[in-house]
Order: structure tokens, then sequence, then C-alpha cells
């Protein structure tokens, strides 16, 4: 077991041995998070910046507690009350941050392969989290690490990802994560939301959310994004509740040791009911806790140096 | 690459965990505060084995833990990033006297590195030190309290300790 990789853009390049790494070392890190003394000296006297040039504030609280724990210094970066409203190019933004010796970046930005561009133009670890409808990587390890931890493994589950796929990063980074940790991914949602272009990916599609959940045992869903979507793409916020969220009686035919999670915010009432969001079932404020454990090992993986990884 | 040399095999494992036991035991009179605490990935395997030990010539219960040091050393810069094992101290360290254990004493980073990491669940009495090969090259000012066998390296050497691996004889090497 070991890791070799300076930046994190994306779950479509790991390995699966990489993925299990990183899933490893959050394991310790959890437990860390359960101690008296939740913070550990692993990254002390680096410097970690918060790039977030879209709104977030799970992500990027995450993010900063994850940095804090390890002990490195954070500086948090966000849009609006950045210079890019004054025009600087991110190209810029970057380097300036790297003027100020910063050791990491954790970038989310709308567009599709900022990070990767980053990780190009300076000489600071990238971290990716979230890059426009591309990919969002901590967020599948982390849902990974929650299956695991419930299931005790995740090949051969039955992994059901509902909602809205088109336009989301975290559905294409748990396919890449899921499917190379051999997890049979069923993707559902309205035939414009879930095209069926997406089996090229190795999934199974279908537009029938009763038989996607029948044999599911993990059931994922998304959340409705209001911001990201076209008025043409379904009719109406009740029409899709209607026939694709999860309520009482949909829950009622799955198996019955089915697990429910959503990477937030949670839409309540649309793509899921209230009450089921809250049951014993529901694996939402883990993913939370988890998510800071995941990112914990993150930062501390890359921020491991070149060389062999056997002590003198 | 010339054949390892073998310096303990498995009786020999064990007669010394046996004599660190012992004298673990002459040096603290009051079983009912010692604590035993493994390093991974040999240290803890070590531990276990001297707690078993210790139960019986202390007649109680001698409580093992698992303490991974990797996110306190110092060398995090210099390579990739080491394997991290979970941690588990189901006991209080507070008024204690804990004995570290680990396989093979080097550097005495690794131990540096295990004060510091003790140091986050409690402020023990004593903290002592058992090793079951003192390989000598310190560089830092520690030393052992009890040590299996002392061996003289070169400083390319590779000591190498397996314990419980399957259809395999727990032995300690030498590898030129």
């Amino acid at each position: 077991m070991s890791w070799n990789r300076k930046h994190l853009l994306d779950i479509e390049s790991l390995t699966a041995d990489e993925i299990v790494t990183v899933l490893d070392t959050a394991r310790a890190f959890k437990l860390v998070g359960e101690r008296a003394i939740k913070k550990v000296p692993a990254l002390r006297g680096k410097t970690v910046v918060n790039l977030f040039i879209e709104p977030s504030t799970r992500t990027r609280i995450s993010f900063e507690l994850a940095a804090q724990r390890l002990t490195a210094d954070i500086v948090n970066f966000s849009a609006d009350a950045s210079s890019f409203k004054k025009g600087e190019t991110l190209k810029d933004t970057a380097r300036n941050l790297e003027a100020l010796n910063a050791d990491f970046i954790v970038i989310r930005h709308s567009t599709s392969g900022a990070p990767h561009f980053l990780s190009r133009v300076v000489n600071a670890s990238i971290i990716n989290a979230g890059d426009g409808a591309h990919e969002h990587p901590t967020q599948a390890l982390l849902d990974a690490f929650t299956i695991r931890e419930h299931k005790g493994k995740i090949a051969g589950l039955n992994v059901t990802i509902l909602g809205d796929i088109l336009y989301s990063r975290v559905a294409r980074s748990n396919i890449w994560a899921l499917t190379k940790l051999g997890a049979k991914v069923t993707l559902c949602g309205p035939s414009t939301l879930v095209p069926k272009t997406f089996e090229q990916m190795g999934c199974r599609v279908t537009h029938d959310v009763d038989e996607a959940i029948r044999d599911a045992d993990i059931i994922h869903l998304l959340r409705i994004q209001h911001e990201r979507q076209r008025k043409t793409m379904f009719p109406g916020i009740g029409e899709y509740t209607n026939l694709f969220g999860l309520n009482k009686a949909r829950l009622a035919k799955t198996k019955p040791d089915a697990l429910i999670m959503h990477p937030g915010p949670v839409n309540r009432g649309v793509e899921i009911d209230s009450e089921i969001a809250d049951c014993e079932r529901s694996l939402i404020l883990e993913q939370v806790t988890n998510g800071l454990a995941v990112r914990m090992a993150v930062l501390f993986l890359l921020n491991g140096g070149k060389g062999p990884q056997e002590v003198a | 690459m010339p054949e390892p040399t073998v310096i303990l095999n498995a009786p020999a494992i064990q007669r010394a965990l046996t004599r660190i036991a012992h004298e673990i035991a002459e040096r603290n009179e009051s079983g009912a505060e010692v604590v035993l605490v493994g390093i991974p990935l040999m240290g803890d395997l070590l531990a276990f084995r001297l707690g078993k030990i210790l139960s019986d010539i202390w007649k109680l219960p001698v409580p093992v833990g698992t303490l991974d040091v990797s996110m306190h050393r110092d060398d995090l810069d210099h390579r990739a990033a080491p394997t991290i094992h979970p941690t588990v101290m189901p006991f209080d360290v507070t008024g204690r006297t804990v004995v570290l254990v680990d396989d093979v004493f080097f550097t005495g980073r690794t131990t540096r590195a295990a004060m510091d990491a003790l140091n986050d669940f409690g402020r023990p009495k004593h903290i002592q030190l058992a090793v079951l090969i003192d390989r000598g090259h310190r560089e830092l000012p520690i030393r052992a309290d009890f040590v299996g066998k002392n061996v003289p390296t070169a400083i390319t050497e590779k000591v190498r300790v397996r314990l419980d691996i399957p259809n395999q004889p727990d032995e300690v090497v030498l590898e030129k």
C-alpha cells in the first residue's frame, strides 16, 4: 500500500488500490476525530488554501476543519470577495496564492478541468473539490468509505444512484469509484437527466424507479440542482417528486437492509421525504462525519514526499 | 544478494519475550498500574504476546493498546506517506506506567513520535520502552529499558521481524 500522487484531480485516473489506500488511511483519521484531542501534527507548518470560485458551505468547512485537525494553516478565498470580480484570471490568482507559499490548493470551480489546469501551472498540490459537472473526488471517496463501513465491502453490492445524473459531478465520481471497486451501479431518473450514454461508464440505466431500487443495497439520492437546471429538463418539481422521489411507499418495497445516502444539501420533500431523510436507514449525517476523515486522509497522503515509503 | 542471516528463531523470540516480561515485572512491582502499548505493525503483535506472559506472572489482566505514530513522525516531508494503522487505546493512560513496545529500535525517531502521540491520550506516570531488537545508530537521546537482543548492524543493513505469517515460522533476520 503506497501513494505517490501529488494531486487529487479525479477518480477516473485512480486505481482500485489507490482508492482503497485512501479508505484505509481515512479509517485511522476517523478515530482521531473521536479522541478528546482531535488534532495531530502531521501537516504542521503547511498552508492550505481553499479556493472556492463557486459557493459551497459543507465541502469548504470540511476541508477547513480537516486542515486544522492536521495542524496546517488554512486560508479561505471565496468568489464574491475575490479579485475574480476585478478581472483576474484563475492562473494569476493561483500564482499569487503560491507566492504566499501555499502547499495545497483546494479548488472548486464551475468549469470542468479547472483543477487539472491549475496542476499544470503551479507547484502546489491541487485537490479538486468539485469542477463543473465533471468530478467531485472526495465526495465519492467519503461515499465509498461510508458504504464499506456499513456493508463491510463494496464488491458485489448493488448501488442505485437516483436523480439528476447529467449535471452531477458527484454521480460521475461515484460511478468511477464504485465500478472500480466492483459494485454494480444502476442509474435512474428522468430520461432527460439520465441519458443512455452513461452505460459506457459501465453502469445500468433505467427510468423505472421501483425497479431500480428493488434489489439495491445502497440508494444514493442526488439533489435536483435548481441552479444548473434548464427549465426544459422535466416538467416540474411536483412531477419529479411523484415519479422519482423516495417516499415511504417506495422504501417499503426495497430490501430491508438497504441504506440511504445523499451528498447534501437535501431538498426535503423533493427527492426525499422529510421523515425518510431522518430515519435510521439514512446515512446522511455519517457521510458528513466521514467526509472530514477522508479529507484528512487525502491531505495526509498528498503531503508525502517522493521516494520510498519505508523508513530508514 | 547474500542470504539473510537469522538473528532469532521462533523459540528464541519467545524466550526473549519471557525474559522481557520478567524484567518488566521486576521493575514495576504493582502490575495494576502497567499498560502495554504496541507500535504497529510488529510492536502491537509483540505487545499482545508480552501482555499474555505478564498476565500469567501477575495473575491479573494486563491491558494492551495499539498506537499508530505515523501522524507524529518528523520525516513526513522526506518520504511517501506512511501506511497508517488504526489506533486503539481502550484505557486511560493518565497516572499509569505505559510500556511502549516496538520490534526494532534504530534511530529513536519512532519512539519520539510515540511519546508525542501518547501525549494526546493523557499524562502517563512513567513511560518505559521495550524492544525485541536494538540495532544501534541512535539519532536522539533515547534508550530502551528492556531489550530482547542487541544486534550490531551496519547502517545499510535491514532487520526484518516476521511474526504471525501463515505457514511461516516466526523469525528475525538481518539482510545485507
